[in-house]
């Protein structure tokens, strides 16, 4: 067996370790998009609404 | 010092500084942390590999509890300062922490069914962090059950203060009750019971979703500005509206 399938096989243990690291990496992947989307989406809804805001954004001057 | 921070405008500045060492912590902590959970720690002599499911399990279910914690202080800060970033932070870090949450239950399940022989048990331990779960689900939606978010962010501060008791009870649940669950190992007096090899992976990993948690707040305190600045533009134009009209219903009046 390769070292490769060794690392792969985890001691037999493969079905729970593999599962466990894939759930964690989906999860915070998944959240971290949703939160990117939540800022782009809510900029884009404050500069439709308020054209002057970026302007101001720009400046930094706002109250 | 609280509230120089108060001013939306000031603290996105200061998140603007933040948020790159943030994301750069994450991605470099949570590299290394990866590289010595999965090829430079030993297998443990009695769980064999399955010990490098702690590496994510621990530091996540810290990350609950540490949500939690900032969660019911931000909502304190809310209720009495009344500080208007207060409530934004509660509610960006509901979600990190449900997170969180979840994946400690599920790498713990992914642990126990290997190590234990099975996938649940309902023990002082794993039911007290069912229930943060559905603490933090429980803030989110009473937050946003409202038509007036202030009634909506008083409602839930109460309740997640109150749910904080939980989490003592988390914490010293495997030394009052009989559990499956081992207890604490890393954060004991006598310093940690757990080999360098071992800890090296767990702090990096812990750092790491630190690291995330902070960039990913930050992220969501953005949008959480932007959304009340949002409200506070839509209020602007009702109003403005409602008194246009209320002029023209009165130069109606005058005209009779």
């Amino acid at each position: 067996m390769s070292g490769m399938e060794t690392f792969l096989e985890m001691g037999g243990h493969a079905g729970y370790i593999w599962p466990a690291y894939g759930i964690v990496a989906l999860v915070l992947a998944g959240l971290w998009l949703a939160s990117r989307r939540f800022v782009r989406a809510s900029n884009a809804e404050l500069e439709d609404l308020n054209p002057r805001a970026r302007r101001k954004r720009g400046s930094g001057d706002e109250a | 010092m609280i509230h120089r921070f108060a001013n939306p405008t000031r603290f996105l500045r200061l998140a603007d500084r933040i948020q790159p060492w943030a994301a750069g912590l994450t991605v470099v902590l949570g590299g290394a942390g990866l590289y010595f959970a999965l090829f430079s720690s030993p297998a443990d002599y009695q769980q064999g590999e399955t010990v490098r499911i702690m590496y994510i399990h621990v530091p996540s279910a810290w990350m609950a509890l540490f949500c939690y914690t900032a969660l019911a202080a931000a909502c304190a800060t809310a209720l009495i300062w009344k500080h208007p970033l207060a409530d934004l932070a509660a509610r960006a870090t509901a979600p990190i922490g449900a997170c969180f949450t979840l994946l400690a239950l599920a790498t713990g399940s992914l642990w126990g069914k290997p190590m234990w022989g099975t996938w649940w048990v309902w023990d002082a331990r794993l039911t007290s962090v069912l229930i943060l779960f559905f603490l933090y689900l429980g803030y989110m939606a009473l937050n946003g059950a409202f038509d007036d978010p202030e009634r909506g962010q008083k409602a839930s501060a109460i309740l997640a203060l109150v749910g904080f008791i939980n989490v003592p009870i988390i914490k010293f649940s495997v030394d009052w009750w009989n559990t499956l669950h081992q207890p604490a190992s890393v954060i004991k007096m006598g310093g940690p019971a757990i080999h360098p090899s071992m800890l090296t992976p767990l702090l990096l990993m812990a750092f790491a979703f630190k690291a995330y948690f902070v960039w990913v707040l930050l992220m969501r305190m953005r949008g959480e500005i932007n959304a009340m600045k949002i409200r506070a533009v839509r209020l602007r134009q009702v109003h403005a509206a409602e008194a246009t009209s209320a002029d023209a219903g009165a130069a109606t009046g005058e005209a009779r």
